[in-house]
């Protein structure tokens, strides 16, 4: 059987592994600590795939109702 | 004169706009033609417009969403079952459900699953009704019952199971694959009668009536094919597509078929694709459930709300319900917490550890009776005395 990527999936939208100087970037954008973003859990499937580690910040692009595309971040954890 | 597409986009590009307005602003300033001096004016408008759209700072946004799921989920009907347009499959509705997804149960009282077929070619299962009725009974579980009857010989000690030769021809299984899963389950003596068709005989380890009536009891139980949990499945046809719905739910066992379009099927348990999709796809099903369930009953509740709700339910990477377990009982404050539910037992915990109020939340600064830090109450004054030197009025503020 062959393995399919959870990224296809219509209800999962792209993370990706965020750069560092992306991530201060946004970070100094909204004034924030990285831990006072939301957060994702290490062994969430979607991490294991993209296989971010903890610390890291994934970007994730959401198809958001209201805003056609919006982005989110969130830090992978424990 | 009107101005290219590149101007537009350069004097659009570091606008603090969402992409759907973006992308609007564009097209139609292209499509329009306009000039330089009315695309500024259009931009100052738009974003005007946009600011004033905005949520204000320090507004409880909160409140304002539970409110607006609280009102509408007052005129749902107590107790629904529903056919959800789907044949013969019940599935739980109005307002049971949306307290199940807040509760954000492990599993839902009517667990379902829409299964799509993959469609690459005209061949494939999404068009073809054989293809599709026989996946239909691979997935389906199949029990002694569906194919058979079974007797209890009290006088001889054993269990005598006669089988339907058609229905065993279309669930596609076979006498030998039943003795098999019979012997590997139930570990007993199991034998195809040699002088009657389509008879299997299970004899009990020990030839006791304890022993022969457990059996009888257990055989029901045995999942012969397809997979458990899994009650019933429906095929129905949509446009030209086939789509297989069930009772029952098992994401992640009907992902490895071969003939399911891995990216569109899915399941109403949430916490299941949790496990199998992640958290963000977790947040999109609640979403999507609550919004199904509350316009099913003729509700309509802005997104934004429901937004919010799944959005605090996941933003600890997995799926938090909305109560004593959850958001609620996670707060930071004594008071709040002990505002909510179980008053007592939170005080008397807290007095126990010496736990310290902030009272930086809303319901404890209620509690005291202070202005609460929300709207105007949560601004605070910044003099600027003679030597130009900013100082905060407190030490809390900003």
């Amino acid at each position: 059987m062959t393995k399919f990527s959870l990224l296809d999936h219509e209800l999962v939208p792209k993370h990706e592994i965020m750069s560092e100087g992306e991530l201060k970037s946004v970070l100094s954008k909204y004034s924030i600590e990285k831990e006072q973003l939301p957060k994702i859990k290490v062994h969430d499937p979607v991490i294991k795939e993209i296989g971010a580690t903890v610390g890291e910040v994934v970007k994730i692009a959401k198809k958001s109702h209201t805003a056609g595309e919006a982005d989110y971040y969130r830090l992978v954890i424990e | 004169m009107s101005i290219s597409e590149t101007t537009i986009e350069s004097m659009t590009k570091d606008l603090p706009l969402p992409s759907n307005i973006m992308k609007g602003l564009r097209n139609e300033a292209l499509n329009a033609g306009v000039s330089k001096k009315e695309m500024e004016e259009i931009i100052e408008q738009v974003m005007e417009e946009y600011e004033e759209s905005c949520i204000e700072p320090c507004d409880a946004a909160g409140v304002v969403a539970a409110q607006s799921i609280g009102e509408p989920g007052t005129q749902m009907t107590m107790r629904t079952f529903h056919y959800a347009g789907v044949a013969e499959i019940n599935v739980t509705l109005g307002l049971p459900r949306l307290i199940e997804i807040v509760d954000a149960r492990k599993i839902p009282s009517t667990p379902m699953m829409t299964i799509a077929l993959s469609k690459e070619n005209a061949e494939d299962f999404a068009y073809n009704r054989e293809k599709t009725r026989a996946l239909a009974w691979e997935i389906e579980a199949t029990r002694i019952d569906h194919i058979a009857d079974v007797t209890t010989d009290l006088s001889q000690m054993k269990l005598i199971v006669d089988m339907h030769e058609k229905a065993m021809e279309g669930r596609n299984i076979t006498i030998e694959q039943i003795k098999e899963k019979f012997s590997e389950e139930l570990n007993v003596m199991v034998s195809i009668s040699p002088d009657i068709d389509n008879q299997i005989i299970i004899t009990p380890n020990e030839p006791s009536y304890r022993e022969l009536l457990q059996l009888a009891k257990n055989i029901h139980n045995v999942t012969l094919k397809g997979i458990e949990g899994i009650k019933r499945v429906v095929v129905r046809k949509e446009g030209e597509e086939y789509t297989l719905y069930t009772e029952g739910s098992a994401l992640r066992d009907v992902l490895q078929f071969e003939g399911v379009d891995r990216t569109r099927t899915s399941t109403n348990n949430i916490n299941e694709i949790y496990e199998v999709l992640g958290v963000e796809a977790a947040r999109n099903s609640i979403i999507k459930e609550a919004t199904d369930t509350l316009r099913e009953q003729g509700l309509t509740v802005d997104i934004r709300h429901i937004m919010l709700v799944s959005d605090l339910m996941t933003c600890d990477g997995e799926v938090k319900q909305i109560g004593r377990h959850g958001i609620s009982g996670e707060k930071a404050s004594v008071f709040a917490r002990a505002a909510f539910e179980v008053t007592v037992s939170h005080l008397l915990d807290a007095g126990m550890r010496g736990d310290v109020d902030q009272l930086k939340g809303v319901s404890e600064n209620i509690i005291v009776g202070q202005p609460i830090r929300m709207g105007t109450g949560d601004v605070h004054l910044v003099s600027r005395k003679k030597n130009d030197k900013i100082e905060f009025e407190d030490e809390c503020g900003v």
